[in-house]
């Protein structure tokens, strides 16, 4: 795979660590107590196929974390924004 | 505890029955005798059980569910593609029982036994072939991690032993010992260890299911899964509508998309894992090795192909390969441990999809809807589970709870906190 | 002896003859010959012996898809097995040897498989070997082993030297021929950047433009994602052996591709079709027109299709008899019988190879005449065709699954990879379709092999298709066609249309072939690149280790880094040298560079708002001048990483993490900072390798400062107390940072100093304690000092461990969200009976706690049930003796109760004492001595 960064340009792979999936928010409530929201922002991924929403982090380039969207079924990438 | 793990007694019919008395009688009329290993069924309006399916779990549970529980009566095993197209088919043949945490040695001894009986017990060639595996260690801090587990493996009753360099080489002549940039100290070695041949244990269950009356339906994909007041009652195929009793899902790494269809999210991330094949070679390396300062691990097949792998791509995938970055860091990782395969070819590279769980153990459980099990989660180590994992998931579907061995394997072990997390390395599914 | 040299022709060099041997004699043949080729023009047919009933094999094909001739080439550490004669180039003093054989390639005693060969039938090894039951791994698999394999591994280091680099173009072209010429020029003729690749030696000069880069000897192996493409560039494989790199991976990134790689002929099945002197009618043209060599005196023609014709003009050409032409069609064209007649060889229209004829090698063909009746012609050569397949196997590499196309009786590709455009014969374009698609010759006695190298026949396929494994993939794996080094290269159409015809099936729904990378097989080595032995990952050192090196000290692998370990006086071990730094450190004062320790350098008005989220206690309150420890959970409410974090300033703090977490770390705080409150105004970087950071510790460790530190820093306990930091200069202006920190539980400091003076720094220091009997301290000594005092570090801190599992639960602020918090509460981690970090020391002095031992009660038998727990960390104190860590179960509660400590795996099992975490100075009173 290559990702465009919007920073550094078109870089491989290799300078990239995915993440997990843009798609959940943390939840907001202060985080006293474990509620199934916390569960599903932790635990819980829909991991369906097609394109979705992810965090990458440009470890091996300017240190930015980038939301990639990507076909995870062809690796296609969509589009990639600095959030 | 009682099982009964083996029943030597227990004949198939005759006709059937592989050996070489077989074989030599049907090379004498050109081979025209042999049977199909097993019957291609058309599914039935309905069952008792229906497997969602046919890979290693589905087809173990399938033959272990027929012949452990025949009291749960008729039960089909649906796959969408060919018999044994899954993870059973494209990994990389390690069986071993070196886990760490109480909730997974127990388990996978069990399954090491059930591997240990297993030709006999499927009449089946599955080449269980108890090579040993190594894993190496290259610092102070690695041995003494590995020491408690090999501490832990003891406790559990398998068998494990530390060995320091100079043993290791006398066992291992041809690691880089001495030019190595993390050099290699020893090994934790469990003996009864090795490889099998993977197609043929999908194919020896699928048999012996198929020899108890099992229906073994190819090319049949679950499109829906239904349900009424919060019970399953069958489902949707592409080949028509299967009533069943208890709907069992066993498809690794499309787990979420099949959990999805009965509105179940879970705590899996599939990821493609990349294994490698090289040319055959005369005997070179008899055993299996793990390397303990990179992504590399090796052994070598009956047919004298090297069988290597490492770690898993890292990022969200259902597509079968990986990408050349992976490639290159496995290839660097075996050239570092063994200098020796710098002129030995690489064949074929292919991809599977792991279910990764959010600990990087398994689940083997029931589901909030009725009759609804699940048997996912197992990262890139559900081959070595396989025997195992049959076993369990087919006690959990006939009885309604789980194994003893496979306890801890709860869908409700993340919100409760109760994590079986052997790397330690917490809810980064690529990670484990 | 058949084949031999034509008088003329090929793209030879005759004038530079090259000697080399094969199995021990001595041939010669010309620069730009092949192994195969100069074998072949010496008349050798017999190159190996096949994979399961070692029958002898020659030549089959001129490229990388062949399937027979593979040799053990060249000699010692340099030996490589399986190497196709084929793509060899010979070298002045090339050795070779067939492999797979006994004591000859002539006489192998493993032949007797070929007898044996009704009972070795596709799976056998499924249904036998069972018996007795402990006979498979002394026994059988033994057996099975040293038969199977081909050639054999060199069994020591590879000698050679690869390289990898990565190149970009616009428009990537996959062969050389006439398409991907074609294509490259029209390409670099728009202005596009053209790099071609192609897999052959430069045997004839291409007319290229010069934009266009060309990459001969190179082979394209593999479809990466977004463009990338794995080339393989063979830089001295054709030369003597030299220090020169041998290969190069090349990863190219294009834009566009444009596969031209034309298309590989596929044979006809027929009874002995493996004996030498059966060949793909292509290769016999190759050898001819490429290398001047006639690979036999009298070739007959079996083909189902135009395309393969037009080796009878060829050969007429070079004067090499022709027997005859075998034609499946039941009427071949016109242009066929007129080549042929020219030839002067009689066509056999609808007519069949039943079987060669011929031990060791091809001494005639018997055939089925279209009427009816046989015939038996003599013949040294079968040239056979069965048409031809489009070298789609990239177009594979992704999803793409290629088409049947009906018209040219082949494969063509499908759904592309993106980028790629495929051109001429790979395409399918330029087939001849006047073919009739024949797989084998009819179901007769003796063995019609599908898969040359693996042994695989028409029987097996039958068979196979008897016991149900019947769709491709089961085929495939049951009877290991396609399997082979040649990935089916020249069997799996085949073997698909022997299936179709079983199944009673058309070809195009029985089932496709697919291909995975790499599309020849690739040197591990080559993949490796430089990145082996000790270059096998960067190393990191410390901005002092010249000087710890100077000291004589012993280094140690800490992930990345290289430290020092301990320094050893004459006569020391590392256990008296560690015993001796400590007590130094405790008595005197010690330096111990910790510049590995993680360093972020955080800042922003919202730097603190932004600690107090990422760490569990408070921050908010931290005076400027003062440093703190922080505890770090992962949102799982697992501990992540601790440390200290100083506060330079109303809006900058550095942190510092543990060694190993330091990356991590980084990565965890830009993803707070960007992506869970990108409302806060803060920033950070690692300044790990911008700051080299010595802990001067030991109750001489203010006295000894004092000497360096510049006026009018202020050094005294009122000015510069327990946990304070500060900004100053050292010994004449350099910049500083001084924290009045303490791992060792002594009254110490951490200074840190831009890196390049680190070294500087450390010898000053040096010298500066001398007169208090300063000495250096390494790893050990760090080790044993913070086991003293119970600071949980790697062992502990091993993504299982909770704050309270450590004895942490206070700096879990209740006040205040943070990461973790949530999922930290969770019942089971709240749970009073989960392990918990308490000390150990032995009942009996002399026994020695090792880390990894496991916890029992006393008295209770040695099983996991009554497993407790584990020592993390263990410890010989030079003045408290054998101490440890451990994460025992209920720990707490546990304190002053004896327990087991059980260490079969080593043989330990002795009782131990439970105590307090802090082995040492419990009451932090030498912080202050």
């Amino acid at each position: 795979m290559r990702i465009f960064c919007p920073h550094c340009g078109e870089r491989g792979l290799e300078e990239f660590t995915y993440a997990q999936d843009a798609e959940r928010a943390r939840p907001t409530d202060g985080g006293a107590t474990p509620t199934k929201e916390w569960e599903g922002y932790v635990y819980l991924r829909d991991n369906l196929k097609g394109p979705r929403r992810e965090y990458w982090y440009h470890g091996g380039g300017c240190h930015a974390w980038l939301v990639v969207e990507r076909d995870v079924s062809t690796h296609e990438i969509l589009s990639v924004t600095v959030p | 505890m009682c099982i009964t793990l083996f029943n030597y007694q227990e004949n198939l019919l005759p006709a059937m029955r592989y050996s070489f008395l077989s074989v030599f009688t049907q090379a004498l009329r050109g081979h025209t005798g042999w049977k199909p290993a097993w019957r291609k069924a058309e599914p039935a309006p309905s069952y008792d059980v229906v497997i969602i399916g046919g890979g290693g779990g589905g087809l173990a549970t399938a033959y272990y569910l027929a012949k452990n529980h025949p009291e749960v009566g008729r039960i089909a095993v649906v796959e969408k593609g060919w018999l044994g197209g899954g993870n059973i088919g494209r990994n990389t043949t390690i069986i071993r029982s070196n886990y760490l945490l109480p909730g997974n040695e127990p388990f996978y001894e069990f399954s090491m036994k059930l591997w240990e009986g297993l030709e006999r017990e499927l009449n089946y060639n599955a080449m269980v072939s108890q090579r040993g595996i190594y894993n190496l260690y290259h610092s102070d801090a690695q041995r003494d991690a590995f020491a408690r587990r090999g501490n832990a493996m003891l406790l559990h009753g398998a068998d494990a032993q530390l060995l320091d360099k100079a043993q290791l080489r006398r066992e291992v002549p041809y690691l880089n010992y001495d030019n190595a940039r993390f050099p290699v100290q020893g090994a934790l070695v469990q003996r009864r260890a090795g490889t099998a041949r993977h197609d043929a244990v999908a194919w020896g269950y699928a048999r012996g299911a198929d020899l108890r009356g099992v229906d073994l339906i190819e090319n049949c994909e679950v499109t829906r899964i239904f349900q009424e007041n919060g019970k399953v009652t069958g489902v949707e195929t592409t080949r028509g509508t299967i009533r069943a009793g208890k709907v069992a899902m066993a498809v690794a790494g499309s787990s979420s998309l099949l959990a999805a269809k009965a509105g179940l999210r879970l705590p899996i991330e599939s990821h493609a894992l990349q294994a490698f094949v090289t040319e055959g070679l005369k005997p070179l390396i008899d055993t299996v090795i793990t390397f303990g300062a990179g992504h590399f691990y090796i052994s070598q097949s009956d047919k004298g192909g090297l069988v290597f792998g490492g770690d898993i791509d890292g990022y969200n995938s259902y597509a079968q390969r990986g990408n050349l970055p992976v490639v290159e860091d496995v290839c660097e990782g075996g050239m570092a441990l063994m200098p020796m395969l710098g002129r030995t070819r690489l064949l074929r590279s292919w991809g599977g999809i792991m279910d990764m769980s959010m600990d990087g153990s398994p689940i083997i459980d029931k589901t909030p809807v009725d009759n609804l099990f699940i048997n996912a989660g197992w990262c890139y180590g559900g081959f070595k589970a396989t025997p195992a994992s049959g076993f369990c998931f087919a006690h959990l579907v006939a009885r309604g709870e789980p194994h003893p061995v496979a306890a801890a394997y709860r869908l409700g072990r993340f919100a409760e906190g109760r994590l079986i997390d052997e790397k330690g390395v917490g809810a980064q599914p690529n990670l484990h | 002896m058949s084949g031999y040299r034509l008088s003329q022709g090929g793209v030879i060099d005759r004038a530079r003859t090259v000697n080399f041997k094969f199995d021990g004699k001595s041939y010669a043949g010309f620069a730009g010959d092949t192994l195969a080729s100069a074998l072949l023009a010496s008349g050798v047919k017999l190159f190996g012996r096949s994979f399961k009933y070692h029958r002898p094999r020659g030549v089959f094909a001129s490229g990388s898809e062949e399937p027979n001739a593979l040799v053990e080439l060249r000699t010692g550490a340099y030996r490589e097995p399986n190497t196709r004669a084929t793509m060899a180039e010979i070298f002045e003093g090339l050795e070779a040897a067939s492999q797979n054989r006994g004591v000859s390639l002539k006489y192998d005693p493993l032949a007797v498989n070929n007898w044996l060969s009704p009972f070795l039938v596709a799976g056998f090894y499924y249904k036998t070997f069972m018996w007795p039951s402990g006979f498979w791994e002394k026994i059988y698999e033994p057996m099975i082993r040293r038969a199977a394999g081909l050639g054999r591994n060199a069994g020591m280091p590879d000698p050679d030297c690869y390289e990898k680099t990565t190149e970009f173009c616009d428009v990537l072209v996959i062969g050389g021929g006439a398409d991907g010429a074609a294509a490259a020029i029209a390409a670099a003729e728009a202005g596009q950047r053209v790099i071609l690749c192609d897999e052959n030696a430069p045997l004839y000069a291409l007319q290229l433009p010069e934009s266009v880069r060309l990459f001969s000897r190179t082979t394209v192996l593999g479809v990466y994602d977004g463009g990338t493409y794995a080339a393989l560039e063979r830089l001295t494989d054709h030369l003597p052996s030299s220090s020169a790199p041998r290969q190069r991976l090349v990863r190219i990134i294009a834009k566009r591709s444009v596969l031209a790689t034309g298309a590989l002929e596929r044979p006809i099945a027929f009874g002995h079709n493996d004996l030498p002197g059966v060949m793909l009618s292509r290769a016999v043209g190759d050898y001819v027109t490429r290398y001047g060599v006639a690979p036999g005196r009298n070739v007959l023609l079996y083909l189902n299709n135009d395309d393969a014709a037009s080796l009878i003009p060829t050969l007429h050409g070079a004067g090499v008899k022709l027997a005859g032409v075998v034609d499946a069609r039941p009427r071949s064209s016109d242009a066929l019988y007129d080549a042929a007649r020219a030839a002067g060889a009689p066509v056999y229209a609808g007519a069949a190879i039943i079987r060669a004829v011929g031990a060791m090698g091809v001494k005639g063909a018997r055939i089925r005449l279209a009427a009816g009746g046989e015939l038996s012609l003599p013949c040294d050569i079968i040239a056979v065709s069965g048409g031809f397949n489009p070298n789609l196997a990239l177009t594979s590499h992704f999803d793409g699954k290629p088409v049947w196309d009906e018209r040219i009786a082949a494969f063509v590709p499908g759904i592309l990879p993106p980028g790629m455009e495929v051109v001429g014969k790979a395409a399918g374009q330029g087939i001849n379709a006047n073919i009739l698609p024949v797989f084998h010759s009819g179901y007769v006695p003796g063995k019609s092999f599908l898969d040359l190298q693996n042994d695989v026949t028409v029987k097996d396929m039958k068979l196979a298709e008897r016991e149900g494994f019947a769709s491709v993939e089961h085929m495939k794996r049951y009877t290991t066609l396609g399997m082979a080094t040649d990935q089916g290269k020249t069997a799996n159409v085949n073997a698909i249309g022997v299936l179709a015809e079983a199944l009673g099936r058309g070809v195009g729904e029985t089932g496709t072939t697919r291909f995975r990378p790499p599309y020849v097989p690739v040197a591990i080595g080559a993949l490796a690149g430089a990145h082996t032995g000790r270059y096998f990952r960067p190393m990191r050192l410390t901005p002092t280790h010249g000087w710890a090196k100077e000291l004589g000290a012993v280094f140690v692998e800490t992930g990345p880094w290289l430290r020092a370990q301990y320094f050893p006086q004459p006569g020391e071990d590392w256990l008296s040298a560690a015993q001796r730094e400590v007590n130094t450190v405790r008595l005197a004062v010690g330096i111990c560079d910790v510049t590995t320790l993680g360093k972020i350098d955080i800042q922003g008005p919202d730097a603190a708002v932004f600690l107090e989220r990422v760490y569990t206690n408070s921050w908010k309150t931290l005076a400027i001048g003062k440093v703190r420890y922080g505890l770090m959970l992962r949102e799982d409410g697992m501990v992540m990483d601790d440390g200290t974090t100083a506060r330079l300033g109303e809006t900058h703090f550095v942190m510092t993490t543990t060694t190993a977490n330091a990356g991590r770390v980084m990565q965890h705080l830009e993803f707070c900072a960007q992506i869970l409150w990108p409302e806060l105004d803060v920033a950070m970087i690692s300044v790990t390798d911008q700051w080299g950071q010595i802990a001067v510790a030991g109750p001489k460790s203010t006295a000894t400062l004092a000497k360096l530190v510049d006026a009018p820093f202020d050094l005294s306990d009122e000015a510069f107390p327990y946990m304070a930091c500060g900004a100053l200069t050292v010994y004449g202006g350099v910049p500083a940072r001084l924290f009045r920190i303490s791992f060792s539980g002594e009254r110490a400091y951490e200074l840190a100093v831009p890196a390049r003076f680190a070294h500087a720094l450390a010898e000053k220091l040096m010298e500066a304690g001398a007169e208090y009997g300063i000495a250096p301290y390494g790893t050990e000594a760090l080790g044993i000092m913070r086991i003293e005092k119970g600071h949980a570090a790697g062992p502990e801190l091993n993504g299982q461990t909770t704050a309270h599992d450590l004895g942490l639960h206070k700096l879990l602020s209740k006040k205040k969200d943070f990461i973790g918090r949530a999922m930290a509460a969770r019942p089971a981690l709240m749970d009073t009976q989960r392990q918990t970090m308490v000390g150990l020391k032995p009942v009996n002095e002399r026994d020695v706690i090792r880390a990894g031992s496991h916890l029992l009660p006393v008295g209770a038998q040695a099983k996991a049930e009554n497993d407790l727990g584990h020592v993390t960390s263990a410890a010989r104190s030079p003045t408290l003796g054998s101490i440890a860590l451990a994460l025992l179960a209920g720990g707490p509660a546990r304190m002053g109760e004896t327990v087991r400590v059980y260490d079969p795996i080593r043989g330990g099992d002795f009782e131990a004492v439970v105590t307090s975490p802090v082995h040492y100075d419990p009451e932090g009173k030498r912080l202050h001595a």
